[in-house]
């Protein structure tokens, strides 16, 4: 029974997490920036743009040169949460990629970065008077979702250890549209549920800060504007 | 805590000390909101309309899917808090919501109510709120707290600029009929006069011809700064300021001479007597793309080959990032140079070709630092490299000067902090904020005071130069403290023929 109705659960918010983002991806991409703003000083070429948002997006560049606290735990959360996922990538795949194999043993140890990353945050948000000041009861409720994936995890690895190989069948066969029999460890509900509930979030929180920070202008565009016109459809409009 | 407390010891402290919040510190502060006709003239109601809700919410929707800027900053912000201290007006203030997220969340806010799921079934959740009068009051006062610096934006994982969202904002505000006095009067005048301060060309043409007298009652010789003509090479654009407020105008003759010394073919347009545009504030594409149009028409009209900016800041942003965008193609102009070129690239030119005889030692009375102005050091750029707006002034400046130190380095470059009257906010009824915002500048300045003897501080912007020579006098400085890049060139240079004291001494003792 609980086996067929977190299935049906599980495509359902697969289709709200893919569609979801999907239509804000297509909104974003379809928006037109009117005009020239990356914040200077801007690469002049687009490799170069791609250079600037590779360093955003793996090191955190800007939160670096903002804040050595938050970038301390953020890039540790978010950098252990990619470790974490490779990881997780085992039980929808048969055979194993060789690198998903080679991450296994970090990605165990990411389990703990990754929580710890997230509670430091956390405290920060608790602590620091002027981000309580900006917090919302959802910013907290994200983070307390996420150490919840997090911890109901690292429980299952390293104290109550659930039929692994069981729950890794009941996935293939998800994938292949089959309906298979899912453990029933309480822990393992908690894990699974949390899961789907964050991607069924996904897109419409401000989880949507990762396809976001590809479209922000000021971090996208290419500083050419001497050499180069450009022009938003509905300006050029203007024109006519 | 000590506030209010004004006594030196406490100002000299870190520039960047972060203040506790005090919240409401600035609540109610209001500047005058504008008049119907001031309004009309630039197309929007002349007052609150009776269907504003309606009216600013369907604009909130056209900016949405207008502007993609508008759109991804009010749905990424994480809350991280990361820019929590990096307005200028937060740590003069300690208002939170002067924090740049808490700025954006004044309307993300209503946003989210209106236009997202969350927001929709469960607002308390997420802070999403009603649109009411107070809100509209908050976003009145707090959106003219922001001087639309791009600060922020710069520390942000993201690059959430929060003047995109104040420039948002006050567009709302305007096509609900809520405009702001001091920046719709001005785009008004120079729709129907060609500047800001109302100058027509007769009084121009007088106002020049006087510091042409000047000059050359100065230095015996002829400069001249040319009105209107036709065939010109070169057609100069500045601040209006440029015409008669201190130190700016300093900085016009500091051109004239560089001209003069280069031999260029250049000349002033009385059409387009205005390098500002006030349209990047209130974030009207419309208005601020027809105030551009007008250097198109003055360029065509004297039929010129090249285009070169004077010194102000949101000037060159509008020149250097938009200009193409707004009234281009350029295919008319010489395209060997750059369109638009800024003076101190053309300066830095001449200098490095040696085309200027320059006696440093004239400034040596002078123990200079360098302010970089907002616009320029995070929306424009000089010359070919990234970064070119940070080092052509300074090339220039040690061109010219012996004496020269820097501000503390999270406080200049990219980092630099606003003069604290930008983006509109450079009015009497703002004079509070102003002092405050400026807070964080002035203690860098007296560190480097204390530490290095630096008695002026340069700049190249307008509304910069008149802003510290407002509030420098409240922090312990002479007005005239603040001075022009090219006033400093322009006491340098040794004009061609011109006497200068030696000489005379040389004569002496022949005699
Ligand atoms: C392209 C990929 C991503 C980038 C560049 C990115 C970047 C960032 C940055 C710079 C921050 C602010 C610093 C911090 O608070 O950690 C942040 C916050 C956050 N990110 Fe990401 N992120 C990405 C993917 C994800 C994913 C996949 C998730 C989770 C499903 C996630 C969840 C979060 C959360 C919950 C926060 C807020 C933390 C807090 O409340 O303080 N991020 N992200
Ligand atoms: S730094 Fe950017 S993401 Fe972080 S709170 Fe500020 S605006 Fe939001
Ligand atoms: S743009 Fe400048 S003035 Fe406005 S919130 Fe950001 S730092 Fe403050």
């Amino acid at each position: 029974m609980l086996s067929v109705i977190y299935a049906l659960s599980f495509y359902a918010a697969t289709l709200m997490l893919v569609v979801g983002v999907g239509l804000k991806v297509w909104k974003y991409a379809r928006t037109p920036a009117p005009l020239k703003i990356p914040t200077t000083p801007a690469p002049t070429t687009t490799a170069g743009v791609v250079m600037r948002m590779f360093r955003e997006v793996v090191f955190f560049e800007s939160l670096f040169k903002s804040n050595k606290w938050i970038w301390l735990f953020g890039w540790m959360f978010h950098m252990s949460l990619w470790l974490v996922l490779v990881r997780h990538l085992r039980y929808f795949i048969d055979p194993v990629w060789f690198w998903v194999a080679f991450a296994q043993p970090y990605g165990t140890y990411a389990g703990f970065t990754m929580v710890l990353g997230l509670l430091g945050l956390w405290a920060r948000r608790i602590l620091v008077e002027r981000v309580r000041y900006i917090t919302n009861p959802s910013d907290h409720l994200i983070l307390a979702l996420l150490v919840l994936i997090g911890a109901s995890g690292l429980l299952m690895r390293f104290v109550y250890r659930v039929d692994i190989v069981s729950v890794k069948l009941y996935m293939l066969d998800l994938l292949r549209l089959r309906i298979g029999e899912l453990p029933s460890d309480p822990i393992l509900q908690v894990h699974l549920w949390s899961a789907l509930a964050l991607m069924v979030i996904f897109p419409i929180s401000k989880l949507l800060h990762v396809p976001g920070v590809f479209f922000s202008p000021t971090r996208n565009q290419v500083d050419n504007p001497r050499e180069k016109r450009h022009l938003a459809p509905w300006a050029a409009q203007l024109e006519k | 805590m000590a506030d209010g407390n004004n006594d030196i010891e406490q100002q000299i402290r870190d520039a960047l000390d972060v203040p506790c919040l005090k919240p409401g510190a600035m609540e109610g502060l209001k500047p005058f909101v504008a008049a119907p006709e001031h309004q009309e003239k630039l197309g929007f109601p002349g007052e609150l309309v009776p269907d504003w809700k309606e009216k600013a919410l369907a604009k909130m929707k056209d900016l949405a899917e207008k502007n993609r800027a508008f759109q991804v900053y009010l749905d990424a912000c994480v809350k991280c808090g990361a820019c929590t201290d990096k307005c200028h007006y937060f740590l003069g203030t300690g208002d939170p919501k002067n924090m740049p997220v808490a700025r954006q969340d004044l309307l993300r806010s209503v946003y989210r109510r209106y236009f997202t799921f969350a927001g929709k079934y469960f607002p308390w959740l997420v802070g999403a709120r009603d649109l009411t009068e107070e809100v509209l009051e908050e976003w009145y006062s707090y959106y003219h707290q922001c001087s639309e610096c791009r600060r922020c934006s710069v520390f942000c994982p993201y690059g959430i600029d929060t003047a995109e969202i104040t420039m948002a904002a006050r567009e709302i505000l305007d096509h609900i009929g809520v405009g702001q006095k001091y920046s719709n009067e001005i785009i008004g005048k120079v729709k129907s006069v060609g500047n800001n301060l109302g100058l027509n060309p007769k009084a121009l043409r007088a106002t020049l011809e006087d510091l042409e007298e000047d000059i050359e009652d100065d230095t015996g010789i002829s400069v001249r700064i040319p009105l209107d003509e036709k065939g010109a090479d070169i057609l100069l654009v500045t601040p209006s300021a440029d015409f008669f407020a201190e130190p700016h105008i300093d900085g016009l003759i500091g051109y004239a001479k560089v001209f003069h010394e280069t031999g260029a073919s250049w000349t002033l347009s009385s059409y387009a007597s205005e390098a500002a545009n006030f349209g990047l504030f209130i974030g009207s594409y419309e208005n601020m793309r027809e105030i551009a149009l007008r250097i198109r028409k003055a360029a065509e009209d004297l039929g010129v080959k090249r285009i070169i900016f004077g010194e102000c800041g949101h000037a060159w942003r509008v020149a250097y990032s938009f200009l193409n965008t707004l009234a281009g193609p350029f295919d008319f102009l010489d395209q060997n140079y750059p369109i638009p070129q800024h003076i101190l690239e053309y300066t830095w030119d001449a200098i490095q070709k040696g085309q200027l005889k320059l006696d440093k030692s004239r400034n040596d009375h002078l123990t200079l630092t360098y302010h970089d102005s907002c616009n320029v050091a995070r929306a424009s750029r000089m010359g070919d490299m990234p970064g070119g707006q940070f080092e052509i002034p300074r090339n220039v400046i040690k061109a010219v000067c012996n004496n020269f130190y820097e501000m503390d380095r999270d406080t200049i470059r990219e980092s630099t902090l606003c003069c604290g009257g930008g983006g509109g906010l450079l009015t009497d009824d703002l004079m509070d904020l102003r002092i405050k915002g400026a807070s964080p500048r002035m203690k860098a300045l007296q560190q480097v005071t204390e530490d290095h003897g630096v008695t002026h501080m340069a700049a190249i912007c307008a509304i910069c130069k008149t802003q510290f020579s407002k509030v420098m006098p409240k922090y312990g400085y002479d007005m005239d403290s603040i001075v022009s890049v090219h006033q400093l060139v322009s006491n340098a240079i040794i004009l061609t023929g011109q006497e200068t004291e030696e000489d005379e001494q040389n004569e002496e003792e022949a005699a």
